[in-house]
């Protein structure tokens, strides 16, 4: 793993509020995490648990109806402190690019492959169109789309394909950081397989930082060197991802991992969570999952557990986890 | 493999849709000549990627859609010469849960409508209070309680695994021999999914006839005995679901098992297949599966391989799988 000490992204207290007809809800709630250069950086949760949110909050392309607050530092620049059209100039494409959910379904069906590119990064360099087909066709080389689909309209092209392009096109101005956000989901097994092996090779040649975003476990087991988990907007667990998935310390990422069906097993009971995840217009007071936690106690009712740290880089917030002697910890 | 143990079969089963591309007539083979049984008390998958057939099967075998060639089996009988009593019988003892089963509900539409739908067509109960037990057991059964509060419920004021749930009551209400799944908990989170999959467990042992439709090999595993695995409308493996994991036969089972993700980092998916699935209107001549196979010869562009008993108890249809 090639991963450096150099911060590619901070993100200090991030908040995101929906105005909604039924009142404030908070989608982002005290987040902090950071990815260092190199590294990719998995975020799992269920749906709800607030991923594309915190995702376009950090590349800042919210929705009119939210506001945030918080730090999202890159390479040390306050993003906060950007106009609109700095980071148009500066930082999107350029530094990081964002793949969003579903977006292979956002190409315009009028123009082909290759006017997309051109039209997509118009804004954001000073490359020529000549340069911008160049740079394409070798791009779709190493994604594993044949160069000559440039020429194709989008309803020309698989799903999977699709997907492919958008990876490209994601890679067009270089960027350092790229933030996928569920790229293999609705995908059949096969080409998501293809998707994730393709993405490995990807980043070992370009040497990339990536937050890679799903609601499958077993996706982020396959492309994540760290892993934060999402729960009602809160992120409770993050560390290597070994740890988080081998030793998990949430009693929310146990669960998770419990319910997670493994084609390698076949043995007693389908694990489960009772309940839902909560509403977040009037989310529980104190932990939010404390409604659905067995091991709840008293304090857990009222007080949010800070976040802390219980094993090298592995960081959880829940109240009972030092008293808990079967976690094996110290 | 089509015999009196079998509650249900589809026998030489051919459905194809007719569509127009380009202003010409043109046959969808969604289905092209499955012979597949369902043995009593055996619960059974489907799986394959989208596209090769798994739905368009599980509503031939409700005579949902009509066969082109090749026949439903209801216990050894023709599903298309029953008798008005036999059919009506049929029709209560084969259900099927849809993906989202209530995707398009009025809004005003109660958990009780829904789940008393069936029986009031079929005119099960000619009493009231009969029909509503029937209800509560049925949404007991899917531990949707207390069941007289839910049945009040608007179907659109609960979340997606309890809807799932109320699918389930609903057929179940009908107190079938079978049940086809068709991609139970494909939309459900994770966290929710195995309560489900409890649930219907639960009816396992009480002797239901399940079929598991689903692209999900990890949830097939856990709930199926059998499985048959789907491509292009053929089917390509069959086998006690333990081995067929742990050995596919079939290359093309082979790709979708080594592409399965687990949560385990060690571990990473591999892909053994090329491309994506072809279109179902020119399926490929020969092996269906040879544009993508890793092993494919001269021979399976042009030969097509029949499902054959390649061990005791395992077929599969490829050239070379022993
Ligand atoms: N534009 C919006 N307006 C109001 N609420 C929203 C909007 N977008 C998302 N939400 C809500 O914010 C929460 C988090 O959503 P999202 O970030 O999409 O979660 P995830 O990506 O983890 O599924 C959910 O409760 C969702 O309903
Ligand atoms: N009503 C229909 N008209 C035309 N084509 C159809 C129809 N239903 C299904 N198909 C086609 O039949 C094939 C098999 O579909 P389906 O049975 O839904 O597969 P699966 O459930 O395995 O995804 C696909 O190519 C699909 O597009
Ligand atoms: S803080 Fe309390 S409720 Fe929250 S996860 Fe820990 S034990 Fe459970
Ligand atoms: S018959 Fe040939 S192409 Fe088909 S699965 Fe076997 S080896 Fe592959
Ligand atoms: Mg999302
Ligand atoms: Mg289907």
């Amino acid at each position: 793993m090639l991963v450096s000490q150099t911060r590619a992204i901070g993100v200090e207290g991030l908040n995101v509020e929906f105005y909604t007809p039924r009142g404030a809800l908070r989608a982002v709630n005290d987040v902090s995490f950071e990815v260092y250069e190199g590294e990719s950086l998995g975020i799992v949760g269920e749906s709800g648990s607030g991923k594309t949110t915190l995702a376009s909050a950090i590349i800042r392309v919210l929705p009119s109806n939210a506001r945030s607050w918080g730090r999202v530092t890159v390479y040390g620049k306050d993003l906060g402190s950007m106009s609109e059209s700095q980071l148009n100039r500066e930082v999107r494409w350029r530094v990081i690019s964002y793949v969003p959910q579903a977006s292979q379904n956002a190409l315009d069906p009028l123009y082909r492959v290759g006017d997309q590119f051109v039209e997509t990064v118009r804004a954001h360099t000073d490359m020529s169109e000549k340069q911008v087909l160049e740079k394409a066709s070798e791009l779709l080389k190493h994604v594993g789309v044949d160069p000559s689909k440039l020429n194709s309209y989008p309803w020309e092209l698989s799903g999977g394909q699709k997907q492919r392009v958008m990876i490209a096109l994601a890679l067009l101005l270089s960027p350092k950081i790229v933030i996928l956000d569920e790229p293999t989901t609705a995908m059949d097994t096969i080409i998501q397989a293809q998707i994730l092996e393709m993405f490995r090779q990807l980043k070992q040649f370009e040497r990339l930082t990536t937050i890679f975003i799903s609601h499958d476990i077993s996706v982020i087991a396959n492309v994540a060197d760290r892993v934060g988990v999402m729960y009602a907007g809160r992120l409770v667990e993050i560390g290597p991802v070994e740890d988080v998935f081998g030793r998990p310390l949430h009693p929310y990422t146990q669960g998770l991992l419990r319910s997670v069906p493994d084609i390698r097993r076949k043995d007693g009971s389908f694990g489960y969570i009772p309940g839902s995840p909560p509403d977040l217009v009037n989310p529980p007071s104190g932990c939010p999952f404390h409604p659905r936690c067995s091991y709840a106690v008293e304090i857990c009712r009222k007080l949010m557990p800070p976040m802390e740290l219980y094993a090298k880089d592995h960081y959880a917030a829940c109240h009972v986890i030092s008293s808990r002697k079967d976690l094996g910890l110290g | 493999m089509s015999d009196d143990n079998h509650v249900l079969a589809a026998n030489g089963l051919q459905v194809y849709f007719r569509v127009k591309v380009g202003g010409k007539r043109a046959n969808v083979r969604a289905v092209d000549g499955v012979t597949l049984g369902l043995e009593r008390g055996v619960s059974t998958g489907v799986v394959g990627e989208s596209g090769s057939g798994k739905t368009t099967l599980g509503k031939a075998l409700m005579k949902l859609v009509k066969p082109t060639a090749g026949s439903v089996l209801f216990k050894g009988k023709d599903v298309s010469k029953l008798s008005r009593s036999e059919f009506k019988k049929y029709r209560r003892s084969v259900q099927m849960v849809f993906q989202d089963p209530f995707d398009s509900i009025d809004p005003l539409f109660t958990v009780h409508d829904a789940v008393a739908e069936g029986l009031r067509i079929l005119g099960v109960y000619s009493d009231r209070a009969e029909l509503d037990q029937a209800v509560y057991r049925a949404l007991e059964t899917v531990r949707l309680v207390p069941a007289e509060d839910y049945a009040k419920r608007r179907i659109t004021s609960l979340s997606g695994g309890q809807r799932q749930r109320v699918g389930v009551a609903r057929a179940i209400a009908m107190n079938p021999e079978v049940v086809i799944l068709d991609e139970p908990v494909s939309m459900l989170d994770a966290s929710v999914k195995g309560e489900i999959i409890n649930v219907m467990g639960q009816l396992k042992s009480v002797g239901k006839t399940f079929m598991m439709i689903t692209h999900d090999i990890s949830t097939v595993r856990f709930f199926t005995e059998r499985v048959a695995v789907m491509y292009l409308g053929k089917v390509v493996e069959v086998g006690p679901t333990d081995e067929v994991v742990n050995e596919p036969l079939h290359p093309y089972t082979q790709a979708l098992v080594a592409a399965v993700p687990v949560p385990d980092p060690s571990q990473k998916v591999k892909s053994l297949a090329q491309g994506e699935i072809p279109n179902a209107i020119a399926p490929p001549p020969g092996c269906r599966f040879h544009p993508r196979c890793p092993l494919a010869q001269e021979i399976c562009r042009r030969e097509e391989p029949l499902l054959r008993e390649v061990r005791p108890g395992r077929y599969a249809a490829c050239h070379f799988a022993q």
